[in-house]
């Protein structure tokens, strides 16, 4: 008989917070710097030099803690992790170890069987590492120290997901939780947001965990998706031949669709974890815990009650719209300028949606502005411009973040209401086409369905259909 | 000795410590760290159940940095100690990840 197995899978993620300076230092995170330009002798580890923690960077840490109902460690401090590698100038990793900031925390997914809590053993901040380029023309590695000390969060959740999906929904929680806080963008392709999945299989029913292995290199949805079937059938398989699976990290090539073993055991590590000394312990009193509470914003539950009773909108768009802060932010700002919160939820869930997913774009990576998706409102509501050619500029708006009053007035793109003219062009039109004005006045309706194209390619565009259908009749 | 160290324990602190050991110098070894862990050992005969772990000598806490940039261009003098550069990149032997 076959048997049945059971995948457990516990996940570490590691989330770059939006902080402008890095960890314990002053200098730049930002983005695109030239190699090492955002260095200094402390996250370059030189002898004599001293850290000192970025407040922000606690507060971020303790903000995520809190959407994530953990216990909030009130009197926490930093380790040292001792490991030798180019990409880590100071041959130790500040970390936390011992007293993590915060424990014991939780989120809800929506799973196949309902509501289901994923568990959070616990969130530390630590500091990220450099860059390594492997130059293959040269046989040599080249080194950049600029994301040297930018500051992370780890947290790691209890080995509470039995499949992809659950992954998935939860890694969505998170992300969602931390956009909504601003505490970092996540990209996944970018690594603002890296996850490592730690699967085991067993028998169903067994109460005991099999030996599990790490996955590394996971930097898509849909990368995790496919280590994660795959290490599920490699620990199977072995385990069908009567072998052991082997507790080691492995590294997964989403090209070839396999994963392999990172490290054997002769390159085993010994981190030699110890408090760090220079860096003081945190006390986090009753007022600043309070403070950061104070600061959290409305998540998207909340948002969502308020959106039913505020707006009326149906739930399918409330569901949309709030699956971003940016886009939720977006669509009340805009409403409060026009008033017309069903108009701007249409042009956020429909047309901004579409353009979002073919061009692969986050929602928080939106561009326009609430003034300008206004004014497009007000455009079509005036039926100064027809929907389609809104939605050509709707485009343009969406790339560039142009004022569309402007860019119609430009490109000459107002419906023409010039009567006079739109009979002139009807009359050449129907002149032009004496066979379906026949099929019309022979009863076939849809015939007019040509006539108004044919009006509209004639108007190029400038035209309101539905002036066009009612005066083509009349003059028919 | 009331700590014996296995030939198995003292062939991976080989490996952790990044150490190619003779057999006369992993005795040497394990008689060595055998007579550390019974030197240790002499801390467990005090009761210290209700002592707090110590991690730091002075009681200095919350000392912060306020998040806004103070360093500028660090390149040069980051790239001073590089025993070989390429550009504004340090040039280190070929590492492998796999």
């Amino acid at each position: 008989m076959e048997k049945s197995y059971e995948t457990v899978i516990g996940l570490e993620v590691h989330v770059e917070l939006a902080t402008k300076t890095k960890i314990f230092c002053g200098c730049s995170t930002a983005f695109g710097a030239e190699p090492n330009a955002h260095t200094c002798p402390v996250c370059t580890g030189m002898p004599g030099s001293l850290p000192v923690l970025n407040r922000q960077v606690l507060e971020y840490a303790a903000a995520v803690g809190l959407a994530t109902n953990c216990e909030i460690t009130r009197e926490t401090k930093f380790d040292r992790k001792n490991y030798f590698y180019p990409d880590n100038p100071q041959n130790y990793q500040i970390s936390q170890l011992y007293l993590p900031i915060c424990r014991n925390g939780y989120v809800e997914i929506e799973a196949e069987e309902g509501h289901k809590k994923i568990g959070i053993h616990e969130i530390h901040m630590e500091e990220d590492a450099g860059k390594l380029i492997h130059d293959e023309w040269q046989d040599c590695t080249l080194v950049d120290y600029n994301r040297s000390g930018v500051p992370l969060i780890e947290i790691v959740s209890e080995p509470d997901m039995r499949s992809a999906e659950e992954v998935i929904a939860y890694l969505e929680k998170l992300r969602m939780l931390i956009q909504y806080l601003g505490a970092s963008d996540c990209k996944l392709q970018e690594g603002s947001m890296r996850a490592d999945v730690n699967l085991s299989v067993r028998e169903a029913g067994s109460g005991k965990l099999g030996t599990r292995t790490e996955m590394k290199n996971l930097n898509s949805f849909r990368a995790i998706t496919n280590a994660i079937e795959g290490e599920r059938e490699r620990q199977i398989a072995l385990l069908e031949a009567g072998e052991n699976v082997i507790q080691e990290t492995r590294r997964w090539d989403d090209t070839k669709g396999e994963s392999y073993a990172m490290r054997s055991k002769e390159d085993a590590q010994d981190y030699r974890y110890f408090p760090e000394p220079d860096l003081t312990p945190i006390v986090i009193s009753d007022e600043m815990l309070a403070r950061i509470r104070a600061g959290q914003p409305e998540f998207r539950e909340e948002k969502m009650e308020r959106y039913r009773k505020e707006y009326g909108l149906p739930d399918y768009d409330i569901d949309i719209l709030t699956q971003s802060r940016h886009m939720a932010e977006l669509f009340e700002q805009t409403s409060a300028i026009c008033g017309q919160p069903k108009k701007v939820s249409n042009w956020l869930m429909v047309q901004t949606m579409q353009l979002l997913k073919e061009k692969a774009m986050d929602a928080e990576d939106i561009c326009f502005s609430p003034e300008h998706l206004a004014k497009l409102i007000a455009l079509t509501d005036a039926k100064a411009i027809n929907s389609s050619v809104a939605k050509e500029v709707f485009e343009v708006m969406f790339t560039s973040d142009i004022d569309p009053e402007q860019y119609v007035e430009e490109k000459g793109l107002k419906t023409t209401n010039d009567a006079g003219e739109l009979k002139k062009v009807i009359e050449e039109v129907i002149a032009a086409n004496p066979q379906s004005v026949c099929d019309y006045r022979n009863g076939k309706e849809k015939a007019i369905g040509f006539l108004v194209g044919q009006t509209m390619k004639a108007m190029k565009g400038k035209a309101d259909p539905a002036a066009v259908n009612a005066m083509l009749k009349e003059l028919l | 000795m009331a700590n014996m160290i296995s030939d198995e324990t003292i062939d991976y602190v080989g490996i952790l410590a990044k150490l190619a050991l003779s057999d006369e110098e992993k005795e040497q070894a394990k008689q060595d760290m055998g007579k550390m862990l019974d030197y240790i050992d002499q801390l467990n005969e005090l009761d210290t159940s209700g002592v707090e772990p110590m991690s730091h000598v002075f009681s200095v806490h919350n000392v912060f940095r306020e998040d806004v940039v103070t360093n500028g261009d660090g390149r040069e003098e980051t790239l001073a100690g590089a025993p070989e550069r390429s550009g504004d990149t340090f040039v280190v032997p070929r590492t492998f990840e796999e």
